[in-house]
């Protein structure tokens, strides 16, 4: 044992995660492939045909065509819509529920290893969520790119960035009533009006700050840079640091709960 | 004399006005099994919880190993095993998964995990339910599956909160032979318990608690030669007439205890004390004599019933 070099906690707590994932993986590989599937197809051409063939559009997009333009937000809010999930029930489950997380507590591990395990679990299963979208994306020659590939980074991140406050509201939240509450007047909202399917400048202005406070617009755009190859490296440093920022909150702000829920 | 594994002074646990310990003082020997006893409410899990670092105390002075849980948790946390009251398993995976799974939060390497898994699947006679999901096993299989985790990183104080609550007796007797086996292979446990039997069949020295306090302190056979006669008669009366022929009981035995379903005598000589009761004319639905238990300490202490 002398020369084994200690494992990092929050590893440790991602074998537990990836166990669960080794007896659903191919179920849930094809499902987080369906719905971004449907709305590039429902969307993109149907939409797309409409948006396509308006003279001025393409000024306003700043894409070739309609469907170049979804792309990027499809594989970002694809990691939002997953990792928000992720974030609520299964939290809950492990601390309420099946209780895993007091299993975990009273071993040498913490309760920053718990979140720090979730969000490598969560950057994870994006990038896998994400990866599976834009390896089909790759089929076709309209959305195919190399920018798809620092976009699935992207997309990790974004999930990331969401998936830390909502594990801390999950890890403070007494039922699970307000799930479906964070569903729908949180992540919906901001799949329909934060910049994935038309830029948000077509918003009033009042709803576009609702659009940049979350992190998730700011996923988009730098995600669309690469997709586009319109790269501005400081722009996106910024739109990135922002996104950080958010990582680094909710794990300060799940770690700091959780403890208390663990150790009272 | 060795050093003591578990050394509490003093140790004070509040939550906000509610003072769940109060201010207790316990020592626990390396290799020994001991116990806390006592009613729901009583203070036994939030002592529990401090010892096993993941309670902070709240006042008063708590070792483990001679090392402060306060400043290193983890590093108790990683020589102890935790037995909690409501199973930590997972109920998604196998019962080998969650065995060598719990190996990884200690980090043993993959190979060592899976041995002992082996091992402790052995030990908890689960081998043929290797690959059974949790969810689908009897709650006695659950029991000794979450014993055999707590026991997968080696630990050399094993912490059991109230292991056979819920339990049908078949199974407690097979989880008790198996604290048995650990205890003659060295293992210190430390248990809490509302059982008297099991306290009695598996304590070598215990405390019983009440309110947040210790009460009494000992080995099984010398609380019960404290607080108790040596034999107890149990009488029942018809409905409602306890009371009334409990006072012509009067001078029978050295103390009469009043329950709601029926009447205990203590007295050394329990057959003596029947044949007494039938020559005053009295006549119980039904007479036993046994001997004394734990539980009649308890009653004596608190003038309480542990299981209510």
């Amino acid at each position: 044992m002398a020369q084994h070099t200690a494992t990092p906690g929050a590893l440790r707590v991602t074998s537990w995660h990836l166990a669960l994932y080794k007896r659903m993986w191919k179920m849930n590989v094809l499902s987080s492939l369906v719905q971004p599937l449907l709305y590039m197809l429902g969307l993109g051409v149907g939409v797309g045909s409409l948006v396509d063939r308006n003279a001025g559009s393409g000024a306003v997009l700043g894409t070739t065509s309609y469907v170049a333009f979804v792309v990027p937000g499809l594989l970002v809010t694809t990691a939002m819509s997953l990792s928000a999930g992720e974030s609520m029930w299964p939290v809950m489950g492990a601390l309420k529920w099946h209780r895993g997380y007091h299993g975990i507590a009273a071993t040498p591990l913490s309760a920053r290893d718990i979140v720090f395990g979730h969000a490598t679990w969560i950057a994870v299963r994006c990038g896998i969520a994400a990866g599976a979208v834009a390896t089909v994306l790759t089929l076709f020659e309209q959305t195919r790119s190399w920018g798809l590939a620092p976009s699935v980074v992207v997309a990790m991140l974004v999930g990331v960035a969401f998936a830390m406050p909502i594990m801390a509201l999950s890890v403070g939240a007494e039922r699970d009533g307000m799930f479906p509450a964070i569903q729908r007047f949180v992540i919906i909202p901001l799949f329909l009006f934060g910049g994935a399917f038309y830029p948000i400048s077509q918003l009033p202005t009042a709803v576009q700050w609702i659009a940049k406070v979350a992190p998730l617009w700011h996923g988009v755009v730098v995600a669309r840079g690469f997709t586009t190859g319109n790269v501005d490296w400081a722009g996106m440093a910024g739109h990135l640091g922002y996104v950080t920022l958010w990582i680094a909150v909710g794990l300060v702000l799940a770690t700091r709960r959780l403890s208390g829920k663990l150790y009272p | 004399m060795p050093e003591p594994l578990i050394v509490a002074h003093q140790l004070v646990k509040r939550f906000g006005d509610f003072t769940a310990v109060d201010s207790i003082d316990v020592e626990v020997q390396p290799g020994e099994v001991f116990g806390f006893l006592g009613p729901n409410g009583a203070g036994k899990s939030s002592t529990m919880r401090m010892i096993a670092c993941v309670s902070p105390v709240t006042s008063g002075t708590l070792r483990l190993f001679g090392l402060d849980p306060a400043t290193r948790g983890p590093e108790i946390r990683g020589r102890i095993g935790v037995v909690p009251q409501m199973d930590t398993l997972d109920g998604e995976l196998s019962v080998q998964e969650n065995l060598w799974l719990y190996g990884r939060y200690f980090d043993l390497p993959r190979a060592e995990a899976k041995r002992r898994t082996a091992e402790l699947l052995d030990f908890a006679q689960l081998t043929d339910r290797a690959d059974s999901v949790v969810e689908h096993l009897s709650g006695g299989m659950k029991r000794r599956l979450s014993i055999a985790r707590s026991l997968i990183n080696n630990p050399q104080l094993l912490l059991l909160d109230e292991p056979t609550t819920g339990l049908d007796p078949q199974a407690r007797h097979v989880l008790w032979d198996r604290l048995y086996r650990l205890k003659q292979q060295g293992v210190t446990q430390v248990l809490t318990t509302h059982y008297m039997d099991e306290a009695e069949q598996l304590c070598d020295r215990l405390v019983v608690m009440d309110q947040g306090r210790i009460v009494a302190e000992g080995s099984p056979r010398s609380l019960i030669e404290q607080y108790s006669t040596r034999e107890v008669l149990e009488l029942r009366f018809a409905a409602g007439s306890n009371e009334e022929n409990s006072l012509k009981l009067g001078g029978i035995g050295e103390r009469l205890e009043l329950l709601p379903d029926r009447v205990l005598v203590y007295a050394h000589d329990g057959e003596a004390a029947l044949a007494e009761a039938h020559a005053r004319g009295l006549q119980p639905e039904s007479a036993l004599v046994r001997r004394a238990s734990l539980e009649d300490v308890f009653l004596q202490l608190t003038g309480r019933s542990l299981v209510d």
